[in-house]
């Protein structure tokens, strides 16, 4: 095969074109990103271009604009809380999928992924249905259960994968040297799935961040997440404060990529 | 559980008592893996099942526009949707938006996915990243981001205008041109990533055996790279699809109220008119169309992987 390579001719024109295409193909990808960003820290009035100057007046805005400030807290607390229910709720899961044998697990498995393959706008529609006689329409606890189902298969996946990847023989060593179960969780099992965990739970937090279409179906008019405040401003006005809130929000969104990619590989997290 | 309920026999023939213990570790096992289990079934139930099922059963229910529910068990939600004109335009255009954005998001994604696929650099690793984190960021930023480059004053238009290439703005925006360019671009990470993974049968190797038994670089392109990448692109297609026809954000924002789709539909039957039922019977016929298209894709898959 070297050998092979050995008499080709040296120069490919096909290669370097190839290259330039798939470079262009990545800048349409990060296209919109990168835009928000010139965007940020210019200082026409309103969305223009070319750019007419360099100023950091959208950013100074933002603490100011209290529609921003109160979607922030709204968002974080609701992301706090939903990634640690989904974590209390689907580590459990992801060990009974693993480490026991019992009937209709492939089910069991399918039910718990299948919340990704049903339109969140269908889910939404459920959620303000069934919320509105309970009266969780407009409730932390309305948009808490209605981020659960869709970020907990999240979890699950990563924290199987984890378990996936390692044998039980140290769990078993532990047990016959007369760990207790809990013993053996906390110092065996735990620190071994403790990369799949973590994925699980910053993938769950800003997913739960940045959904939008649930959270406007359930508190639009009496909790409204950052999400939903950035779509109202989009969609009324032209400056572009919004896009010193969307640096902010990309920057978030690279941390969680930068710790997933570190623990587990962003790819095989998100398979 | 199964090698426990194997050995049981043999175990209560040996003796009674160790008979006993392999029952109660047996027991005690079902309780763990059910102690483990329960509390996350419960909570998918509550925030998956229920809304689900009281949707289903919503629709089924006569509304009145001004927000009444009549409680009772009629077709009527769903005749109208199935037979007034307009909804059929409004399928139709969703379907077609599926189609048009799966086709360019394959086109532009497959470039992408066959390099990383072959990279043997040090960065492929950071190049795979950098090509699929868009995930994680907000899809209401990213369309705003179209927004900005696409608008009467976006980049494009102001880069054409500065050209002396156009006078009047081109209608990039308000929409579907706007809205089918926005989701290629929001969907090709998972497209790459669909594709990445589906192209397990292609190898280098197999290309260069071709290449050095005569076979011209177009040539090893159709006859090896192409066939062998099919599932992969398949299955990206069929993601885009199923990801684009659901989708509401993108459509909302970018189509300015002028792209109706099955997505943007629901939401103006619940907010502006209040006709719940109905808005359910929109989803349940949306629910449909997508079980239809995953029994077709499997079917495909098994044609193309048997």
């Amino acid at each position: 095969m070297s050998e092979a390579r050995l008499f080709k001719p040296r120069f490919n024109p096909a290669k370097p074109a190839f290259g330039i295409l798939v470079f262009l193909l990545y800048l349409f990808l990060l296209a919109p990103l990168l835009i928000v960003f010139v965007v940020s820290f210019a200082s026409n009035q309103y969305l223009s271009f070319p750019p007419e100057g360099l100023t950091f007046k959208w950013y100074e805005m933002l603490p100011e604009e209290s529609t921003f400030v109160n979607g922030m807290r709204v968002s974080l607390i609701v992301a706090v809380i939903v990634t640690a229910i989904v974590l209390a709720l689907g580590v459990p899961v992801a060990l009974a999928l693993d480490r026991f044998e019992f009937k209709a697990k492939a089910a069991v498995q399918s039910f718990f992924l299948s919340p990704l393959l049903i339109p969140s706008i269908v889910l939404a529609l459920g959620m303000v249905l069934l919320f509105g006689p309970l009266n969780l329409n407009n409730t932390y606890t309305g948009i808490i259960i209605g981020h659960v189902a869709i970020t907990i298969p999240f979890v699950i996946r990563t924290t199987l994968m984890s378990l996936a990847t390692t044998d039980t023989s140290c769990e078993a060593a532990a047990r016959i040297l007369g760990a207790g179960s809990w013993t053996v969780f906390r110092r065996i099992t735990l620190p071994i799935i403790q990369p799949g965990v973590i994925a699980g739970g910053v993938i769950a937090f800003i997913v739960s961040f940045d959904e939008a279409v649930i959270s406007l179906f359930v508190a639009e008019s009496g909790l409204p997440t950052l999400p939903v405040q950035v779509l109202r401003y989009v969609e009324n006005s032209a400056d572009a404060a919004v896009a010193a809130l969307s640096v902010i929000l990309i920057l978030i969104s690279l941390a969680v990529v930068v710790v997933v990619e570190r623990v587990m590989g962003l790819r095989k997290a998100l398979r | 559980m199964t090698v426990t309920q194997t050995e049981a026999p043999a175990a209560r023939r040996a003796g009674a008592a160790e008979g006993e213990l392999e029952k109660s570790t047996g027991r005690r096992n079902r309780r763990t893996y059910l102690a483990l289990l329960i509390p996350g079934v419960l909570g998918l139930v509550v925030s998956f099942v229920f809304p689900l099922a009281y949707m289903v059963r919503m629709s089924f229910n006569k509304g009145a526009p001004d927000g009444v529910i009549e409680e009772t068990f009629t077709l009527d939600t769903y005749i109208q949707p199935l037979t007034d004109p307009y909804y059929w335009r409004v399928t139709l255009d969703t379907f077609q938006m599926g189609v048009t954005v799966g086709l360019l998001c394959v086109l532009v994604s497959y470039p992408v996915a066959l390099f990383l696929a072959r990279s043997t650099s040090k960065y492929r690793g950071l190049l795979i990243a950098v090509a699929i984190a868009p995930l994680l960021t907000s899809a209401v930023v990213r369309t705003y981001g179209w927004m900005v480059i696409l608008g009467t004053n976006g980049l494009v238009n102001s880069t054409l205008n500065e050209m002396g290439l156009i006078d009047t703005p081109l209608k990039l925006t308000n929409n579907m041109t706007g809205v089918t360019i926005g989701l290629v671009e929001i969907f090709m990470p998972y497209a790459i990533l669909a594709m990445i993974s589906g192209f397990g049968r292609l190898s280098p190797q197999l290309e260069e055996a071709a290449g050095s038994l005569g076979a011209s670089k177009l040539q090893v392109f159709t006859r090896v790279t192409l066939p062998l990448s099919l599932p992969g692109i398949l299955t990206a297609f069929l993601l885009v699809f199923v990801l684009s026809i659901s989708t509401f954000i993108t459509p909302r924002l970018l189509g300015g109220g002028s792209v109706q789709v099955l997505a943007t539909e629901i939401y103006d039957q619940t907010t502006g008119l209040l006709n719940w039922p109905f808005a359910a019977a929109l989803s349940v016929i949306l629910l449909v169309l997508f079980g239809l298209i995953i029994a077709v894709y499997q079917r495909l898959t098994k044609k193309i992987g048997g």
